[in-house]
């Protein structure tokens, strides 16, 4: 009892016990260390790949329902109790579905895309901080290695664009670029302001500088809304689902795609929106931090709370032009952003 | 069957390339194919190709006698078929001289405003959907479905509502039908309200319609454009208003244009068009009188030699009816004139120059539907 209780709240320690206890065993045994090193990694990275596809099923099902409820339906409610394995169904029909690879497509670049738009996802995960001390990997550069690992996802998409050999892929591909590559910036200036407040990059820094309630959401407010929107652009999310854009590209830049690679998209954006969501919970909204519950448990209420606002927006307005999400980057969000990172570093100096 | 090739692929210059939408394509509302001429995502010309779902209805009607027709006319648009109905039935009561009791033409007149709303709401679902709002339908259908109700009561059908006959129509209002109609119209204008406010002054929808698109007045009338879009070009041609037909003098209405004729004006033309179909169908509600509600007419329609042409307005615009008879229970000749052909005509004149997204934007505003364009 005590152990669970201690390992909920203060997840760190009981698993640095474990740690030196399976090293000390270890030793008796002879063999070396780096062995045991490796094996640690390896369930921490089935753990992390647990983690992503359970809350991949979870949170499609969460887009379903909420979506059902804006909009006056009852959404999925007939396999399962409430509708809660139909996620589970659909993975299967996807499973088993015949992998189809058209003729005219650039093979190499046609396979690689799912995965390398795919992969970064789950390799953000290692330095998300779940909770006290339940962190993969407390990388010193955990914030920079969250942008440098989600820039990756652009080349996948290009790659799926080009590779598949379809004008309107290309099209999604090449609209998907523009738009990440301009939408970085403003991400990366308001990133910045807050490195500047912590005078850290580690994500648990990150978090402990706003320990006792001084959350970075007042002083950034405008920081945070600015990271909303252009992180919800970043990963293509309506109303900045141009890539995708169902009634001008077909489907964008997955259009020849079916079954598992589909699939491996499709999980991909949903993992993305739940990324993107955890880190404005844990930048702006003092990450695990929370009373009477267990801070794993704030962790994902608090990532839940932001992922409902970018869904609410998702199910609420029309889709912005290719021209006007330029616009909207380079002469609103990018100085926006800039004002704030300057204010923040004179407010910083002054105090 | 062969098309010539639009554009002569060897003279693109190396920026541009060709872009086939349709005529499978999410956003052609049916199976119209528009070739596109892009240089990145900018429009340099367009090429409609029409034609894939051609019935050669107007062929077949003329080896059908005169009562057989009347459900071809609710299949050329099923959207509105009551005014399709309307504009063959009254060419036919023109050529043979026939006057529609009263409470008939009351009836008609409601049928046929429940039918503008049912389309226009379609439209409005079917617009969020191509600009990427996928909610709007939900709400559109909410009220669609109390609408589809009451005509169900009256036609029996959901669809292809056909009640309409010569002289009359075919059965009396449902005892019910008052009630529910005057629910319908107790809330409906706050309905339309919230339709705009979710989509029609959406900020991202105005950015992207507001300028966008524009037709001239001349270009419009030069093209044959008519209905909502003609209307959105402020130029007031409502054949309710300008070319009365039945009892619409009768009825204080107005006819709803726009300013400067872009793609918005043209969805808020629609969108005031329901608010003066509810005003329409509250005063029919309260004038109807009682009465025969069908008029004497020989067992078999036999028009006299002759030809007529008689017009109506659809929810898409100016629906005409030529017929030419020679005496027969077959006409000799029948002609459509539709009015989403002469709309779509439209299209290449007011896209070229903008984004792929626009022609999406812009081809929504214009209602179109393909059956009847092909025919």
């Amino acid at each position: 009892m005590e152990l669970i209780k201690e390992l909920l709240y203060n997840s760190g320690k009981p698993l640095g016990e474990l740690y030196t206890w399976a090293h000390g065993i270890w030793a008796g045994w002879g063999a070396p260390p780096f062995l045991l090193d490796l094996i640690f990694q390896i369930v921490i990275g089935v753990a992390v790949a647990a983690v992503v596809v359970l809350n991949a099923l979870w949170i499609i099902y969460y887009d379903r329902k909420l979506s059902a409820l804006m909009q006056i339906r009852k959404g999925p409610n007939r396999v399962g109790p409430l509708g809660l394995l139909q996620t589970i169904a659909d993975t299967v029909k996807l499973m088993i579905k015949e992998d189809i690879n058209p003729k005219a497509v650039d093979i190499f670049s046609f396979w690689i895309a799912p995965l390398i738009i795919f992969i970064p996802t789950f390799a953000v995960f290692l330095v998300l901080p779940f909770g006290k001390g339940l962190i993969p990997a407390d990388l010193n550069i955990g914030i920079l290695y969250v942008v440098a690992i989600t820039g990756l996802t652009v080349i996948g998409i290009l790659a799926a664009g080009w590779g598949s050999n379809n004008k309107y892929s290309l099209i999604g591909g090449l609209r998907s670029a523009a738009q990440i590559v301009s939408y970085e910036i403003p991400m990366m200036l308001v990133i910045l302001s807050i490195v500047l407040m912590t005078g850290s990059m580690k994500m648990s820094d990150i978090v402990a500088a706003q320990s006792h309630y001084k959350w970075f959401v007042i002083p950034q407010i405008i920081g945070f809304i600015v990271f909303l929107i252009v992180g919800n652009a970043e990963i293509n999310r309506a109303p900045f689902d141009l890539p995708e854009a169902e009634s001008e590209l077909v489907a964008g830049f997955n259009t020849e795609y079916s079954a598992m690679k589909f699939a491996f998209f499709y999980l991909a954006e949903y993992t993305n929106l739940f990324l993107t969501s955890a880190i404005a919970a844990t930048l702006f909204l003092g990450g695990w931090e929370g009373p009477l519950l267990p801070p794993i448990v704030w962790f994902f209420i608090k990532t839940y709370f932001v992922v409902t606002i970018l869904m609410w927006i998702r199910w609420t307005f029309p889709r912005i032009r290719v021209d006007h999400l330029m616009e909207f980057s380079w002469k609103y969000m990018l100085p926006i952003a800039l004002l704030n990172l300057v204010i923040t570093a004179i407010v910083i100096k002054l105090v | 069957m062969t098309t010539k090739a639009p554009f002569e692929l060897e003279k693109l210059s190396n920026d541009e390339y060709i872009l086939n939408m349709g005529p499978q394509h999410p956003s052609t509302h049916g199976v119209l194919r528009i070739i596109l001429k892009l240089d990145g995502e900018v429009v340099k010309d367009l090429y409609c190709d029409v034609g894939y779902i051609h019935s050669s209805v107007e062929k077949m009607c003329e080896n059908k006698k005169y009562e057989m027709i009347m459900p071809y006319t609710d299949r050329l648009d099923y959207l509105s078929a009551v005014n399709y109905n309307w504009g063959y039935a009254l060419a036919v009561e023109k050529l043979m001289g026939i006057t529609v009791p009263e409470r008939a033409e009351y009836i008609r007149v409601m049928l046929a405003e429940l039918n503008r709303i049912m389309s226009h709401l379609l439209w409005y679902s079917a617009y969020g959907m191509d600009v990427g709002a996928l909610t709007p339908i939900m709400y559109a259908f909410r009220e669609r479905e109390e609408v589809i109700d009451m005509i169900e009561g009256m036609t029996g059908g959901r669809l292809t509502h056909n009640a309409f006959r010569f002289g009359g129509f075919r059965n009396d209002l449902p005892k019910d039908f008052m009630d529910s109609l005057k629910k319908f119209i107790g809330h409906f204008n706050d309905k339309i309200d919230e339709y705009e406010a979710l989509l029609i002054n959406n900020i991202i929808l105005t950015a992207r319609t507001i300028g966008v698109g524009v037709l001239s007045k001349e270009t419009a009338i030069n093209y044959g454009v008519t209905g909502p879009s003609l209307r959105g070009s402020n130029c007031a041609i409502d054949l309710r208003k300008t070319a009365p037909y039945s009892i619409y003098e009768k009825f204080d209405f107005k006819a709803c244009v726009g300013k400067n004729g872009d793609t918005w004006d043209r969805l808020k033309v629609r969108m005031d068009e329901m608010r003066e179909s509810t005003k329409i169908l509250k005063q029919a509600m309260e004038g109807i009188p009682a009465g025969d509600i069908m008029a004497k007419v020989p067992k078999i329609i036999k028009p006299a030699p002759g030809e007529v042409y008689t017009k109506v307005e659809s929810a898409r615009g100016e629906f005409g009816v030529y017929i030419v008879s020679d005496g027969t229970d077959k006409p000799y000749r029948i002609k459509f004139r539709s009015p989403s052909f002469s709309n779509l005509s439209v299209l290449k004149e007011i896209t070229i120059g903008s984004k792929i997204a626009d022609v999406v934007a812009i081809m929504g505003s214009l209602d179109l539907v393909i059956p009847e364009i092909d025919r």
